[in-house]
Order: structure tokens, then sequence, then C-alpha cells
């Protein structure tokens, strides 16, 4: 009797962990199906926005201005909007991440390692409106000191802020391919009577290239897709211009200013958000994806 | 025409010099690590500065107004209570189950590696365009001009989840991982399946870093203001949502809301609203890594 009992037990054992299987496969499912919510949403509200503007004049037009008239479809006034920031923001982050990678990594002790790095993290977590708010009240004022014709809206100070922004992003990460570079090609490079900067520059930085080139390309695509803080900074003027002191329109700002607008649902002008969305959503996707494969591709296997 | 280059050709063997540039370098890289940890500090200054004055009990207790002596951030701080809450709920179920199937069940097969492609690459797609599926899948129904779940909480919350699902995954992975292998063989040793090893053994020891990423996460979610201003849009709350179905404002919209205002008053509101949200993300920072530490400590014994 007690053995019935017992394989009775061990039975609904095996059922609930076999439903719970299930259940966990179900889960991490969740995952794929979002991507798949994201890539047809964009696809299926962009379709939409396609059946009434060409790709080719979307892709190629140089006037972006769907809602005054007479209106227009290009958005490459957009793309060059948020390129510019982006480019003013890496020029600030990548050189400034990645000395600081190397002065964590090579340099500082490790009490000084233990408390420049929180500090960093709390950097990386501080909500993006507050960046904006930042770079208007703050830096904006600050720069107009020096460029007397600076607009109160405008690329630069979004730029620089921005660049501030992913200095932890590129310091953590080129941080982490710095220290897999084994300890033995240091210090051969020491025996060789290198100095700490030579060995620093000429055997870890070489070493760790790969990881460091991937964490450029992951924080430039952070930059891309960076939202509030262009919409309070950057304005809302899309022009292909690349004078830095004047405004520009992000792809993202374009889409939050739509937002706030209340557009009537499945009329072109709320599809042209889901198009602006495609293009900044494949953007951001392949220079991910680069990053990823830069990163297994040529890592090195010491 | 190959001709040798010696190495020492590239490392001057001038010992003085190399000394110079060392150092000189040296304090290169010192600079570039203080301009972070400087800008952090002018930023933090800059915000105690312009928001104190404006801070008070009649601040954190008064609806927006467009009066800025009497606005106040109420609606917007017990949207992002209500929203932090519910965003918790739905993610951390599911990513901690996604967590214990690729850890503990997934065969090393292609559909595995999908997952876990496909999860890293959800981490780095811009909130925005989480903003943009959830207006079209959750708000209204893709393009039908009716409302499905329309401008509520639970849209903006079911957003939030899915945005912050790859965080919750990849932290949840880390603590089970975390777990020493001989707990899971002890187990099994006295007779458990797999499914009671997981119960009884590998969630109990993960939980502490599971809650740990579970914090961070909700601390990333309460920052978010593009993918939340896409669901709810600007709205004047003069009320509090009662229930999920309701619409709502967060703390980072509030803010934005009136950074955007060209008046001075308005600025040092957004100041205090700053203040009011970098203390809440202070605070839950403060508790995880209260956690991770007593974790941290509890498993070296």
């Amino acid at each position: 009797m007690a053995q019935i009992l017992d394989s009775r037990r061990k039975f609904w054992i095996r059922v609930e962990g076999s439903i719970v299987k299930w259940l966990f496969m179900a889960c991490a499912s969740v995952s794929i199906l979002t991507t798949i919510g994201i890539l047809v949403t964009l696809l299926y509200q962009g379709y939409g926005f396609f059946n009434e503007v060409s790709p080719w004049e979307f892709l190629t037009g140089t006037r972006w201005t769907p809602i005054l008239k007479p209106r227009s479809y290009g958005v490459l006034p957009l793309v060059s909007g948020t390129l510019l920031v982006t480019v003013i923001a890496a020029m600030v982050a990548l050189p400034v991440g990645l000395m600081t990678a190397i002065f964590l990594s090579e340099y500082a002790a490790d009490n000084v390692r233990r408390i420049i790095k929180p500090i960093l993290e709390i950097l990386a977590g501080i909500p993006t409106v507050v960046y904006g708010y930042f770079a208007l009240t703050f830096v904006t004022p600050l720069l107009q000191n020096i460029f007397n014709d600076l607009l109160v809206f405008n690329a630069l100070s979004a730029g620089i802020v921005m660049g501030v922004m992913i200095i932890p992003m590129v310091s953590s990460l080129s941080e982490d391919a710095m220290i897999s570079v084994p300890r033995n090609l240091r210090e051969a490079a020491y025996a060789l009577g290198a100095t700490r900067y030579e060995v620093s520059l000429r055997v870890v930085v070489p070493a760790a290239l790969s990881g460091i080139i991937a964490a450029f390309i992951i924080a430039i695509s952070r930059a891309i897709g960076e939202t509030m803080l262009v919409t309070i900074a950057a304005g809302a003027t899309p022009r292909m211009a690349l004078n830095p002191l004047e405004g520009v329109q992000t792809m993202t700002a374009y889409i939050v200013q739509l937002s706030l607008g209340e557009a009537p649902v499945g009329s072109l002008e709320y599809n042209t958000i889901f198009a602006v969305g495609l293009v900044l959503f494949c953007m951001t996707l392949l220079m991910n994806l680069l990053g990823f494969w830069i990163v297994r591709r040529f890592r090195e296997a010491y | 025409m190959n001709e040798y280059k010696p190495v020492a050709g590239s490392v001057s063997p001038n010992r003085k010099r190399r000394k110079i540039i060392g150092t000189s370098v040296y304090f290169v890289f010192l600079i570039s690590t203080l301009v972070g940890i400087v800008s952090l500090g002018v930023l933090i200054f800059d915000v105690l500065d312009k928001g104190i004055p404006w801070l008070n009990w009649q601040f954190l207790t008064d609806y927006p107004s467009r009066k800025p002596e009497e606005a106040g951030l109420y609606s917007a701080l017990i949207g992002t209570i209500w929203l932090m809450f519910m965003t918790a709920l739905l993610t951390v179920p599911i990513g901690v189950g996604a967590a214990i199937y690729l850890e503990e069940y997934a065969p090393r097969n292609f559909f595995t590696k999908v997952i876990e492609i496909n999860v890293s690459n959800l981490a780095g797609v811009p909130s925005i365009v989480y903003g943009l599926l959830g207006m079209s899948l959750f708000v209204y129904y893709l393009g039908s001009s009716e409302q499905f779940l329309g401008r509520t909480l639970l849209a903006g919350a079911l957003t939030l989840a899915l945005l912050v699902l790859p965080i919750v995954i990849m932290a949840s992975r880390e603590a089970i991982r975390a777990v020493p292998d001989s707990y899971r063989q002890g187990a099994y040793a006295m007779g458990a399946d797999k499914w009671q090893v997981i119960k009884g053994v590998v969630l109990p020891s993960a939980l502490p870093g599971i809650l740990t990423g579970t914090i961070l996460a909700m601390s990333r979610a309460i920052g978010e203001a593009a993918p939340v201003i896409a669901i709810s849009a600007l709205v004047y709350m003069t009320f509090i949502p009662a229930h999920p179905m309701e619409r709502f404002t967060v703390l980072p919209i509030q803010i934005y809301n009136w950074v955007a205002r060209p008046q001075e008053e308005f600025r040092g509101l957004a100041a205090a609203g700053i203040i009011v949200l970098l203390a809440i993300l202070l605070t839950m920072n403060a508790i995880a890594v209260v956690l991770r530490n007593k974790y941290q400590t509890r498993s070296e014994e």
C-alpha cells in the first residue's frame, strides 16, 4: 500500500516537473515573441506608410516636413541630425572612456578602483531626462559664453552631454576586455624593460582591441537610440545642417514629438513614426550585431 | 628590401624622455577618469542648487498646476510607484522562468542559441522602439483606431515589462549560474528530481541575486521617459489612478514637462522633481548593494 502511494507521488512529481519545464520554455519564448512583435509592428505600420510614400523618396529625400505643407517625407535630415549628435558624443566618449578604462585596468590601485567604479555606475544609472535638463539649463548657457551664436537648442551641448552619458559604457566594456588580457603578456613586456605606459598602449590595448572596438560600436548604437536628452536639448528642427551650433531633430526626437500630439491612428502622419522607427531599429540592430560579432569573431584565445 | 627594424627603434632608448612621457600620459589618463566623476559632481550640485528651494512637503502632495508656486508632483509620484510594482509583477516571473529554462533545462541546440542572441539584442534596442511596440500593440491594436487597452497603466506596465525583461533574464541567469553545482548534486543524491532541485535548492540560493537584479532593472524602468510618453502622452493629471485601467503620468514625464517650459520657475520645479527621482533611484540602488553584500558574506561562510 505504501509502495503504491509512493509511486503515485513520484508520478505526480514527474507530471509537475514536465509542466513547469514547458512553462519555463514559454517564458523564454516571450523574448522571441517580443522581437517578432517589434518587427511586425514596424513593418505592418511602415507598410501603411510606404503605400503612400515611395521608399526611394523616403530614403533619399532631403526635406522632412510631414506635418507642414508642402508635405515632404525625406528622412535624411533626421538621419543626419542623429549622426551629428552621435559623432559629437563619440568624440567625447571614445577617447575619454578608453583612457578611463586604461587607467582603471592598468594604473589604479584596487582601492581606487573600488571607489571609481561605483561612481561611474551611478553616472550610467542616471535617467536620460536628467541629462537633458543638464544639457539645456547648464551646459548650453556655459557654452554660450564661448560660442556667441550658439542657439538655445543645439546639437553641440546635446552631443557633449550624451558623450558624458556613454563614458561609463565605453569604459566598463573596454576595461572588461583589457582585464582579460593575460598577465604574462604584460610581464614579458616589463621584463624587456618597457615602462607602464608602453605596456598599456603597445601590449594591452592592441591585445584587447577587438573588445574595445566592440565597446565603441555598442556605445555608439546606444547614442543613436537615445531619446529624451536630444528631445530636450537638441531641438525640433529637422535640417541637413552640419553646424553643431544650431538645433537639429533626431529620429528619436521626432518620434517623441509626434507621440505628444494626438495624431489620428492609421493616418499617414501617425504611420511616419513607424517608418522612422524602422530606420532607427535597423541602424541600432546592425551596429549591435556587428559589435557582438566582433567580440565573438576576434576574441583572442590565450 | 625587407629591412629589419629593431623593436627598440619604436621605443626610444632615452630613459629620461620615456619617464617624462610616462608621467604625462599618466596624468592624461587620470584627468580622463576624472571627467566622468567631475561631470557627475557638477550635475548633482547644479540640480541641488536649483531644486532645493522648491522642495517641500507641498511639492510632494500637490497636483501639477499652471502656477509654479502651487505645482507638485503627487500624481506623477503615485503613477511611478504604480508602474514600478506592476512592471515588476509582470516581468519577474517571466524573466526568472526564462533564466531557469536557459540555465537548467535548455539543451545546447539552435533554438537555445537563438534565444540567447535574441535576449542580448533586445537589450540593445532603443527604448523608444519599445514605446512604438506598446503604442501599436497594447494601446491600439496595430493599425485599428479602436482602443485596445488605451493609454492606461496596464499598457504602460506591459511595455516596460518587455523593455526590462532582457535585464531581468541576464541578472537571474547570473544568479542561478553562481549557485555551486555541489548543491544540486547533493539534492540529486537524496533522490530529488530536477524540478524539486530547482524549487528547493537552486531558487532559494539564487534569490538574493535575482532580487538585486530585479531592483536594478526596476530602477532602469522608473527612469525611462521615452516609451512611457508613447503610451501615456502628456497628460495633465489632477487625480491619481485608482486601478490599472486608468490614465497615468510618471516622474520623468512630469520633469520633461517642466523642463520644456521656458520660465525659470518651472526649471526650478524640474530640478526639484529630479531630486525626488534621484532619491528614489539611490534608495533602490542602496537596497540592491546591501542585498548583494549580505549575500556575498553569507556564501563565503
